[in-house]
């Protein structure tokens, strides 16, 4: 991730976010994004992983790094841990999916016309996890997600307190990180 | 969920509300509490705790497990934050058993050969290899609990020095009670106790510091 202006402003909008600025943090994880996608399109191939994966890798990473950003010192710079916890992240990601892989070549020619919409195209990985999670957490994570509702209007919409709906979210997205964890014990 | 749903989600979960720091320290606290209560509500000081205090042998002792302590606890505050560099605190892992390997010399050239084997035996491991693993248990949870918010290269490894950790800290009190004072028997049982707790960590740390 080298550039050092970049890093700067990287860690400019991690201090912020940590303080509770949520534009800050979304600048953050919007501008990261991109390089964790070619990073995952690339390393796939070295794991034997489906490419049309690649995008369920960088949502898995996103999910690391956001859980695990408390361990991140703001005092120190932001490359090193970023590059740390997304080379294991990814590495741990890519060598669950290139387990259970044997691929036709006629797929996989499919698979790479298909990738240039990857972006575009729902992840399934997540909303499978999705599916696990009980209520309220189901219906606070699809409310703010995919309906792209606030914090505030969810909570208004199922009668919660704003601090209710938070905690409920934050619950919900560690145990999403642990469905993760757990189909990577079943897959070994 | 596309991704961009998926940043949209987690800004909306900004704030951070647990630093790792914090919560090891809470944990060094909190282990240290734990096992100096069940030391002490269990067997507590030696008797003749005050005579002791002026030998060197006895004294010594705690060089070492307070080495073995301090440098386990200082991998321990870095080892679940990525890109924190270990090597300078992992060789310093090494300063505990530096030092009771010189003072094991020491005593091997004060005291008379046929005295080492007496020396090292001791009147006390049953008590010292069922001990420390029992003082550790406190401490060695508290440092699972509060590593499960880091992010462990290796896991297990995280673990095991969490292991280390709370068996120097159990082995500090456990060597205020035991009347074994030589070098020699420091270093055949403890280390013996030490590993045992090490090996829980390694075990338990594969299962539950994984992220």
């Amino acid at each position: 991730m080298g550039h050092s202006a970049r890093e700067e402003e990287w860690a400019v909008w991690m201090r912020a976010a940590i303080g509770g600025d949520a534009q800050a943090y979304h600048r953050f994880l919007s501008a990261v994004t991109p390089h964790l996608r070619a990073m995952a399109c690339r390393r796939c191939d070295q794991f034997g992983a489906p490419v049309s994966e690649a995008e369920d890798v960088v949502q898995e990473v996103l999910l690391a790094i956001h859980l695990k950003r408390g361990t991140w010192d703001p005092a120190r710079p932001i490359g090193p841990w970023l590059s740390t916890i997304v080379r294991n992240k990814l590495i741990d990601s890519l060598r669950r999916r290139g387990r259970h892989m044997s691929v036709p070549i006629d797929d996989v020619i499919d698979v790479l016309e298909a990738e240039e919409h990857a972006d575009a195209l729902d992840r399934l990985d997540v909303d499978r996890m999705l599916e696990q999670l009980k209520d309220p957490q189901k219906t606070i994570v699809r409310s703010i997600s995919v309906e792209g509702t606030s914090v505030r209007e969810t909570a208004d919409r199922l009668k919660m307190t704003e601090g209710a709906v938070r905690v409920a979210l934050h619950r919900a997205l560690k145990v999403l990180a642990a469905l993760y964890r757990s189909e990577t014990s079943e897959n070994r | 969920m596309k991704t961009d749903d998926l940043i949209h989600l987690l800004a909306q979960d900004a704030p951070v509300r647990s630093r790792i720091g914090k919560a090891l320290t809470m944990a060094v606290i909190a282990g240290i509490l734990i096992s100096g209560g069940l030391f002490f509500a269990m067997i507590g000081f030696r008797a003749d705790i005050d005579t002791a205090m002026e030998t060197v042998r006895f004294l010594f002792k705690f060089v070492v497990t307070i080495a073995l302590a301090v440098t386990a606890c200082a991998v321990v505050f870095r080892i679940g934050r990525p890109g924190a560099s270990l090597r300078l605190w992992g060789w310093m892992l090494l300063a505990a058993p530096v030092l009771l390997l010189g003072a094991v010399v020491a005593e091997m050239a004060v005291m008379p050969a046929d005295s080492w084997s007496a020396r090292m035996i001791g009147h006390n491991a049953r008590f010292c290899l069922t001990l420390i693993p029992l003082l550790s248990i406190g401490p060695l949870a508290c440092f699972l609990f509060a590593l499960r918010q880091g992010a462990p290269e290796r896991p297990g490894v995280a673990g095991a020095v969490a292991g280390l950790a709370a068996s120097g800290i159990a082995a500090t009190f456990y060597a205020s009670n035991c009347t074994d004072d030589s070098p020699l028997f420091v270093l055949l049982w403890y280390p013996i106790a030490i590993a045992i707790v090490t090996g829980i960590g390694y075990v338990l740390g594969r299962r539950l510091l994984r992220w």
